[in-house]
């Protein structure tokens, strides 16, 4: 194994700490929302190359990166609906400002 | 015979308890009546005691004993409680309720207008129920448990007028200073429990255990010592007396009843009532012996520098109880001891009784602004006189009796503490009748707004009482008929005047007397005569031979500087690491505070952060594993 599944891993990897870099440093909700897609890609393409070129190849893993598109396509929709809301009732996104939990 | 109001005894010290239970309750409400309460308890008591020494006069009486409660059970032990009554503590109940009546029918007059004074009645009523159970205590344990409580109420009463330093320091001293010869006595205690056959503790069985020599002897040395100790801190002997004096800032009644008369007589009563123990053991007595000659000495010499009326009885006081000291140390019986007490209780209560008396006429107690109270005082001076005369031990009042049954046993036993003993007679006649010519004769003062004037029937009949008690009571053991000292111990002594005695007591009282009135009266003699040749030797005898400055540098200083030292110990080092501990967690919580800003940006850094150290962890120990 090894070699193969490399390349995919690294760029999961890089696609990963990508999202999290914009997940943890960027003011504006709607990045943060796309930091976290790019994520949940990233662990995506695990699945599908580990289900593809692992040890032990089954559709298991293609099937569950499915199941988590569809989950993602969701959180999204209900993100950025929540989002909006936040906008409509505050006039702004950014994400510094969405601290009314403490305040 | 058996005795029919001995059984009784224990109604004595019950009445002044039950005047204590009511005027504690409703003291304030009573008023008036509380006042009458409290005298009446007295007066009930005073009645049974005397009906007891009465009976026990006529003939030979047996001792009663009683000690039928148990009141502490330990395994096979158990610790009787009880009274007896026997000559010597018959003796005690008639002195002390008598003195304890009258000085209450005196507060009545004295403590007039006291606002607190409902309070004043019931500590004497506590201390009088105290002394009482001291008295007929059939242990030792019940009498050191009363001697604690009298210790209280001495604390109390010193410090009655509390607003005023002086005597919230000298009530302080006063139990203090008592608490350390306490401690003596409760050693003695302990090891007495320790070596008693049974561990038995009451009066009849050290008797008879001492007397068949059951203790080594070294032991019982020890034991009286320890005894002693406690004798010591209680009748203010030295080095222990510095309470004494200043215990006079209490009321002027309670100076007379406690600090005179009874209280610090139970120092004395302590030892003749274990004169069995000292018995036994002759260095035990020389101790006692000394201690008690030095005192009276001592006390006497600093008596005739001092300018406060109380001051002076004060260390007359303590003068006086060394001599009783010394007398039961002479280890002849404890009969002379016991006559000296039995004296001085009346006439020393006279004279501070007499003191309160001028005291309430002039309202100073400074000697020196006092002068020619006799003719505006002509009660309170004769028997002063009285009182005066008796303490001198001048013929035929009380305390020359008494003074020369001392002395006489000291020539025949120990010719050092007898010159002793006449030399501190002669420093008690010429202190004493310094006081009283300074005070009564001689050309009156200036007294501010208002002239002296004679106390109330309520404050002098108390005293014409006692002043005829200072008369007559010497004859009750006179060197031709020694009827109290074989009544109080069952033997017979020899009837011995000893003229050479007699001859010399009485000459170093009229000694003392006529330089008093040769200085202070008359004047032939300047009264600056040693003050201003030998000035530090009036200042020595002024300052009390710098023993309080001594305690004070000596002890209290030290000590106290012990306390700032651990005080310091205790605010940086102890204080600093409760400190330290509770800085640490509220830096900690405010740290968490912080990182709790509601950004959720934040969180997840921390969670990242937390989640590398967890990998990195994992990953570190996997890599020592394999190495």
């Amino acid at each position: 194994m090894g070699s193969i599944v490399t390349p995919y891993l690294t760029l999961a990897a890089i696609l990963f700490c990508v999202g999290l870099y914009g997940a943890l440093t960027k003011k504006n909700g709607v990045i943060v929302l796309l930091s976290i897609e790019l994520m949940l890609n990233a662990v995506n393409l695990n699945l599908v190359a580990f289900s593809k070129l692992g040890d032990h190849p089954a559709l298991t893993g293609q099937i569950f990166s499915l199941f988590n598109i569809t989950i993602a396509a969701a959180e999204a929709a209900v993100g950025i609906a929540i989002l909006i809301t936040i906008y409509r009732n505050k006039g702004t996104s950014d994400v510094n400002e969405m601290d009314s939990m403490k305040r | 015979m058996v005795s029919d109001y001995s059984q009784y005894a224990w109604l004595i010290p019950l009445f002044p308890l039950l005047a204590f239970l009511a005027l504690t309750a409703m003291g304030r409400q009573l008023k008036e009546l509380g006042i009458y309460i409290s005298i009446v308890a007295m007066l009930a008591s005073f009645i049974v005691a005397l009906l007891i020494f009465v009976e026990r006069l006529g003939g030979h009486v047996e001792d009663y004993t009683w000690d039928k409660l148990s009141w502490l059970q330990v395994g096979d032990y158990t610790l009787r409680m009880g009274f007896e009554v026997n000559n010597l503590n018959a003796l005690m109940l008639v002195i002390v309720t008598l003195v304890s009546l009258l000085v209450n029918i005196y507060s009545k007059g004295y403590m007039k207008g006291d606002e607190r004074i409902h309070v004043f009645f019931s500590y004497i009523a506590l201390f009088s129920f105290s002394m009482l159970g001291l008295v007929i205590s059939e242990n030792m344990l019940e009498l050191y448990i009363f001697w604690e409580l009298v210790g209280v109420c001495s604390f109390l009463l010193v410090g009655f007028w509390y607003f005023k330093p002086e005597a919230k320091a000298a009530a302080k001293k006063a139990f203090i200073v008592t608490r350390i010869g306490d401690v003596g006595l409760f050693i003695g205690i302990l090891l007495l429990f320790w070596y008693m056959p049974g561990h038995a503790l009451d009066f009849t069985s050290i008797h008879n255990a001492i007397s068949s020599s059951k203790i080594d002897g070294t032991i019982v040395t020890w034991i009286a010592i320890l005894i002693f100790i406690g004798a010591i801190g209680k009748s203010g002997q030295f080095p222990l007396h510095t309470w004494l004096p200043d215990a006079m800032e209490g009321p002027t009644p309670i100076s007379a009843l406690i600090h005179a008369a009874t209280m610090v007589a139970a120092g004395v009563y302590l030892v003749a009532r274990t004169f069995d123990i000292f018995h036994a053991s002759p260095d035990a007595l020389l101790v006692v012996a000394y201690v008690g000659g030095f005192t009276a000495i001592f006390a006497a010499t600093i008596g005739i520098a001092q300018n406060d009326i109380k001051r002076i009885l004060a260390y007359s006081t303590v003068s006086q109880l060394g001599y009783m000291m010394m007398a039961l140390g002479i280890g002849v019986s404890y009969a002379s001891g016991m006559f000296h007490l039995f004296t001085h209780a009346f006439f020393k209560a006279l004279l501070f009784l007499g003191a309160g008396s001028v005291i309430h006429a002039v309202h100073t107690q400074d000697i020196n602004e006092m002068g020619g109270l006799s003719r505006k005082m002509k009660i309170t001076t004769w028997t002063f006189a009285i009182g005066t005369l008796a303490l001198s031990g001048i013929f035929p009042f009380a305390g020359f009796w008494s003074k020369d049954l001392i002395l006489s046993e000291a020539y025949d036993h120990n010719q050092l503490l007898f010159w002793v003993g006449v030399i501190a007679a002669f420093f008690t006649a010429f202190y004493m009748s310094r006081l009283f010519f300074l005070v009564f004769m001689g050309k009156p003062q200036h007294h501010g707004a208002h002239e002296p004037h004679e106390s109330p029937a309520s404050m002098t009949t108390p005293l014409i009482i006692l002043a005829v008690l200072a008369v007559v009571a010497g004859f009750v053991n006179t060197p031709f008929n020694e009827w109290l000292s074989h009544w109080l111990t069952g033997q017979d002594h020899e009837e011995s005047a000893n003229w050479t005695v007699i001859i010399l007591s009485t000459l170093a009282g009229l000694l003392g007397i006529g330089l008093g009135y040769l200085m202070y009266l008359k004047r032939s003699i300047p009264r600056d005569v040693v003050s201003s040749r030998a000035p530090w030797l009036y200042k020595l005898l002024n300052r009390k031979y710098y023993v309080d400055e001594i305690y004070d540098g000596g002890v209290v200083k030290p000590l106290r500087g012990l306390g700032y030292v651990l005080e310091l110990f205790d605010v940086y080092i102890v204080d600093g690491i409760v400190r330290l501990v509770a800085f640490v967690i509220v830096g900690l919580g405010r740290l968490g505070a912080r990182l709790q800003n509601g950004q959720l940006q934040t969180y997840g850094v921390v969670t990242l952060l937390g989640m590398l150290i967890l990998a990195l962890a994992i990953a570190g120990r996997r890599f020592i594993h394999a190495g």
